[in-house]
């Protein structure tokens, strides 16, 4: 909820606001848009391009002929298997995270914010050892795993832990401002309605964070499908058995079956695509929301 | 965000620390179930075998040669690119706010390419267009400079990597900033450069900073992109998360901890790097 005050001094930085000053030549304006678009172009947009070009540069008949290969379409199944896991899992924790941070005041706030930023920081290998200490042969549960026949590193269950783990904070991160900002307000009516916290929760509080639930679903889709480091550690990389698509590019670039790779490659660059679109549709939604309100 | 006032709940705080503990709603058991098992376990896990080898075995598998040279290496690159990106990050950041210019939607969603694009795949086509032959590398091979398998390599993929964290922190900054502030230093008789180093740049240092911080952190942490792109040769261009996937394949568990603990004590020390440096941004902005 807004105060009257914030909806009278709607935040119009899009109109009016833009105008260079007369005093500033045009020209530096074109040289400044210039340099970034010639910077970005070296760094982000020939290497984006080159993966298109890669994959379709003998036409659509090898890049089809490498996609039905067998350890390619494991490797897709396994990484799709890997996501509709992960991804609900971190919704449910990333949905009580949120809701325990955004609707409670309590010492060390600030501080279970940073800790659940902590997988973002650690770097992915680090991340992979520590679940390889956990459970692999010499870890904590190993002997204990080992008397009971269960394999995780090596095996599914370890990238799954692998990809949980990388891809924690999204779902947290992206709702609890969404949170924040719609209040309690409406909430605290439906229980005097004498709605049932559960009904609250999907007939209030779910709709009013509905997109920035869908963005962090998003990024985590984006990153539990593309995770390499985390996943690569404790897979073993197993043609057809524990590779997933990102392990699949890198393989196949190490055997110089550089066709192969890139005919992954592009897959994969798609799915970034399509996340980025998503993205754009989500932010575009919130923006207008915003406005009505 | 401040909620106390506002939030209309029954303050429990005659209930003891303990009562609170035992009569959590499910919410919050989630969370702490959740994250003890998937952070704070791993974590201790890491830290009590790292302490089993024992501080001067530590420090000597901490501080070998090859050890040595990949902190050098990682960390050295890690910040250039960061600071690279802190140039032409605000750069971009700056015109995509201030200017208009046909492409600028596309080309501003595409700035988190980095951030939704696999690393593998980054690497492989980084390690393919800046290689000798390669649609940028070739520009370069007649000067005698090779960038794909060389540290320059390791370093195009930092900056590939950390570039959208300067530009994505810095925006909505320059967003809120006040117009006014700027044309009063115009009406003033300042010329554009004064302008921009006296005005416009000091209220933007704590988010560029958390921008580089940010994207050196996660340069230092990087792994996919990089181990495609570099050569891995000990000494050269080897960064430190290659050196732990290397000592775990060799089965030298005691190696990889040691150096995995150097890198998460660096990471923990950089998250606490950036949390402070978004407190004095936000000490900045009120």
């Amino acid at each position: 909820m807004r105060t009257d005050a914030e909806l009278f001094n709607t935040p119009d930085a899009s109109s009016g606001r833009r105008v260079a000053p007369r005093s500033q030549g045009a020209w530096v304006k074109w040289v400044l848009i210039g340099i970034a678009v010639l910077y970005l172009t070296l760094i982000l947009f020939i290497p984006a391009l080159n993966v298109f070009v890669q994959a379709f540069r003998n036409g659509l008949g090898p890049f089809f002929s490498n996609l039905v290969s067998q350890p390619f379409l494991n490797a897709v199944k396994l990484t799709l298997l890997i996501a509709a896991i992960a991804l609900p899992i971190n919704t449910i924790f990333g949905l009580c995270a949120a809701w325990a941070i955004a609707r409670h005041q309590f010492p060390g706030r600030t501080l279970l914010l940073s800790i659940i930023d902590i997988p973002f920081a650690i770097s992915p290998v680090v991340a992979g050892l520590m679940i390889v200490l956990l459970y692999g042969r010499n870890g904590w549960f190993g002997p204990w795993l080992q008397a009971n026949d269960l394999r995780i590193i090596f095996a599914v269950p370890g990238m799954v832990l692998a990809t949980m783990f990388v891809t924690m904070p999204f779902v947290a991160r992206e709702v609890i401002p969404v949170l924040e900002e719609a209040g309690t307000d409406q909430e605290e009516a439906a229980k005097t309605l004498g709605a049932s916290n559960w009904q609250t929760f999907w007939r209030v509080t779910l709709p009013n964070i509905r997109w920035g639930l869908l963005y962090g679903l998003i990024l985590t889709n984006a990153r539990a499908m593309g995770e390499f480091g985390a996943v690569s550690v404790v897979s073993g990389n197993i043609i057809g058995k524990t590779q997933t698509l990102p392990l699949y590019v890198e393989e196949a670039y190490k055997q110089y079956k550089t066709p192969e790779a890139y005919s992954a490659a592009v897959l994969l660059a798609f799915l970034a695509v399509i996340t980025l679109v998503l993205k754009e549709i989500v932010e575009r939604k919130t923006r207008i929301k915003d406005v009505e309100e | 965000m401040t909620a106390s006032p506002t939030n209309p709940r029954p303050v429990k705080g005659d209930r003891s620390f303990w009562y609170r503990l035992t009569h959590l709603s499910w919410p919050w058991r989630v969370t702490w179930v959740y994250l003890s098992f998937m952070l704070f376990l791993p974590v201790t896990a890491m830290l009590l075998s790292a302490s089993t080898v024992g501080p001067a075995e530590f420090w000597r598998i901490a501080t070998t040669d090859i050890a040595l040279s990949t902190y050098s290496v990682t960390f050295g690159t890690s910040l250039a690119a960061a600071l690279l990106n802190g140039v032409f990050g605000t750069l971009i950041a700056w015109v995509f706010v201030r200017y208009e210019f046909p492409g600028k939607r596309m080309i501003d969603a595409a700035v988190d390419l980095p951030f939704a694009l696999p690393t593998s795949v980054a690497g492989l086509t980084l390690a393919t267009v800046y290689s000798n032959n390669g649609w940028i590398g070739s520009f370069f091979e007649p000067f005698g400079i090779k960038i794909a398998f060389t540290r320059l390599g390791v370093f195009v993929a930092m900056v590939f990597i950390s570039l959208p964290f300067v530009v994505r922190t810095l925006q909505p900054v320059l967003q809120e900033m006040e117009k006014e502030v700027e044309e009063a230093a115009w009406c003033l008789g300042a010329s554009s450069w004064q302008t921009f180093w006296r005005v416009l740049l000091p209220p933007l240092i704590p988010a560029i900073l958390t921008g580089v911080a940010l994207g050196f952190s996660r340069a230092v942490g990087e792994y996919g992109s990089t181990v495609i792109v570099a050569g891995n040769v000990p000494f050269q261009d080897l960064i430190a998360p290659v050196l732990v996937f290397q000592r775990l394949e060799q089965y030298d568990y005691a190696g990889a901890t040691v150096i995995g603990t150097v890198l998460l004590l660096i990471s923990l020390l950089m998250l606490l790097v950036i949390n402070l440096l978004q407190a004095w941004g936000r000490r900045y902005a009120d």
